[in-house]
């Protein structure tokens, strides 16, 4: 029997501890008519059946919570644990605390000056929701719920299962059965119980949804919402902090669901409301591929409507919900802030992937193709103007879908000339041979 | 009659029932007649101007009634309305 922990709490848990009132004082609140419930596992409004939220108490937190106590703190989402809807779990990843990248090169490329890229492939699982899912974990952990599962388009089902694994419990991840076999395999390698489900994301998800309801399961995006999508709040608070504690002029992101979309919002609001920054306008473009594209469609008409996609068809296989359940609010959101939605081509999406790996150094998986692609067009569109600071998000990393790329690429592997760049033909394990291949004199 | 499921956060209105019967010739007709069966559904069923709360899914057996022909959907003696939350997933 190991005596080795991972605790979250350590060294940031000391200051915690010493304070006088340590726990957040959080509610769940209905985000339509305003009802109060209880902190739980609930979703959904008794009163209007619209969704539930957590709510903070922001005036009083204000007292508590400074920069230099967050400047203290270990890295990770839970430096930031005043704005956060539970207390960490007894033993989890390190998650978060992902580097703002100057993408001076890139942003060249795209007619973007002062250009940031949150890097977030760098997280333990490899994309943005191990910080959704440590929210959800501690949840699990706290309502003593036993199980965390997940409907999942592919990088949640990473998520979940590395996080079960952390926390050691049963994890079960629902998927559609056409996903990437990186994905899949991913999961199992954490030990989560892989179910695939012939059938659309959006099939899987209202499986799921029956699923989570007989089974009391922690299903992390159903009867754990709530908690599960303040996690992605920590991308604004990380963004600002890095920026010197201030908000950019643009944040651009992909649009999934467009629950991580409307937190970076809520995020960037809570830390204006407790002190932590000036309050400024932030525009918000989206990101959506143009094979499933809902929330954008909404937005390019003008309305909050969302017409679901049936069969979506894309190699954005993160992005493809086609049934929205933060669509609508997204559309507000872009709407308000003066940004927009776009709808990103599949080869537009492979190229700009090629684009970033080669002028940046970092290799993302689709939905970054769709994000920088966006912020693109948003540039070309005038919402992104001369001067503007803007952040892209990053949020998986390329290797969960290496034949992305390749997209659209004619005979993408072929043979290649001396000093062109691609895959050179196999060469003779002679210095004399690969010289020669090279074009260099021995 | 076809049958109605109904989720947990409305079951309070059914008397705690997981299923109810209802007759209907649509999947409108068959919302209709569960809110004058059960009025306490009332409220989180329906829009203050009368039409389908937007955080309401409904689906026909497998089949979201918005790729159907919507509330206008015909509803079979073998068929099942299911009535979920819309804000899932993600």
């Amino acid at each position: 029997m190991t005596t080795e922990t991972r605790s979250t709490h350590s060294p940031a848990g000391t200051a915690s501890a010493a304070a006088p009132d340590a726990v957040p004082r959080v509610r769940l609140a209905c985000r339509q008519c305003g009802a109060a419930v209880a902190l739980g596992p609930s979703y959904v409004c008794p009163a209007c059946f619209g969704p539930l939220e957590v709510a903070y108490d922001l005036d009083g937190l204000r007292a508590r919570i400074d920069r230099a106590t967050i400047a203290w703190r270990a890295p990770g989402v839970w430096r930031y644990r005043e704005l956060l809807p539970v207390d960490p779990p007894s033993r989890g990843l390190t998650v978060g605390s992902t580097p703002l990248v100057a993408g001076e090169r890139l942003g060249t490329a795209i007619g973007i000056e002062r250009l940031w890229l949150k890097d977030d492939t760098r997280n333990p699982s490899l994309s943005f929701k191990d910080r959704p899912v440590a929210m959800a974990a501690a949840a699990v952990e706290r309502f003593g719920m036993g199980t965390l599962a997940c409907a999942s388009t592919g990088n949640l089902a990473g998520a979940t299962a590395a996080a079960a694994a952390a926390l050691g419990i049963p994890a079960y991840v629902f998927i559609p059965a056409d996903l990437e076999p990186a994905k899949v395999d991913h999961a199992l390698a954490y030990g989560a119980t892989v179910v695939p489900i012939e059938g659309t994301y959006d099939d899987v998800n209202r499986i799921c949804l029956e699923v989570a309801d007989e089974t009391g399961w922690g299903f992390v995006n159903i009867n754990l919402r709530p908690f599960y999508a303040e996690g992605s709040k920590t991308l604004a608070f990380e963004i600002a902090e890095a920026l010197g504690w201030r908000t950019p002029d643009v944040v651009v992101a992909p649009i999934a669901s467009g629950a991580m979309f409307t937190k970076l919002a809520k995020g960037f609001e809570e830390l204006a409301a407790v002190g932590l920054v000036e309050r400024r306008d932030v525009r918000f473009v989206g990101g959506q591929a143009a094979g499933c594209a809902p929330v954008a469609t909404a937005w390019s008409r003008g309305t909050d409507g969302i017409e679901p996609v049936r069969t979506p068809d894309t190699i954005v296989r993160s992005l493809a919900i086609g049934n929205p359940a933060d669509g609508a609010y997204a559309v507000e959101l872009a709407t308000r802030t003066g940004g927009s939605i776009e709808a990103i081509p599949d080869v537009l999406t492979a190229a700009t992937i090629r684009e970033i790996a080669r002028l940046e150094g970092i290799y993302t998986e689709t939905a970054g193709g769709v994000t920088v692609a966006a912020a693109a067009v948003a540039r070309t569109r005038g919402v992104i103007r001369d001067g503007d600071e803007v952040v892209a998000l990053l949020t998986g990393n390329g290797l969960k879908t290496p034949d992305a790329r390749q997209h659209g690429v004619a005979d993408a592997r072929r043979r290649v000339e001396p000093g062109e760049p691609g895959l050179a033909p196999a060469l003779p394990a002679r210095l004399a041979d690969v010289l020669g291949w090279l074009g260099v004199d021995a | 009659m076809s049958a109605v499921r109904i989720p947990p956060v409305l079951r309070a209105a059914t008397g705690g029932q997981k299923q109810v019967a209802v007759a209907g010739a649509t999947v409108g007709d068959v919302i209709d007649a569960l809110v004058a069966a059960y009025p306490g559904l009332e409220q989180q069923l329906r829009a203050p101007d009368g039409s389908l709360n937007r955080f309401v899914n409904v689906f026909l057996n497998d089949t979201d009634i918005r790729h159907l022909d919507a509330l206008a959907t015909p509803v079979g003696e073998r068929d099942t309305v299911v009535l979920l939350p819309a804000m899932a997933g993600g």
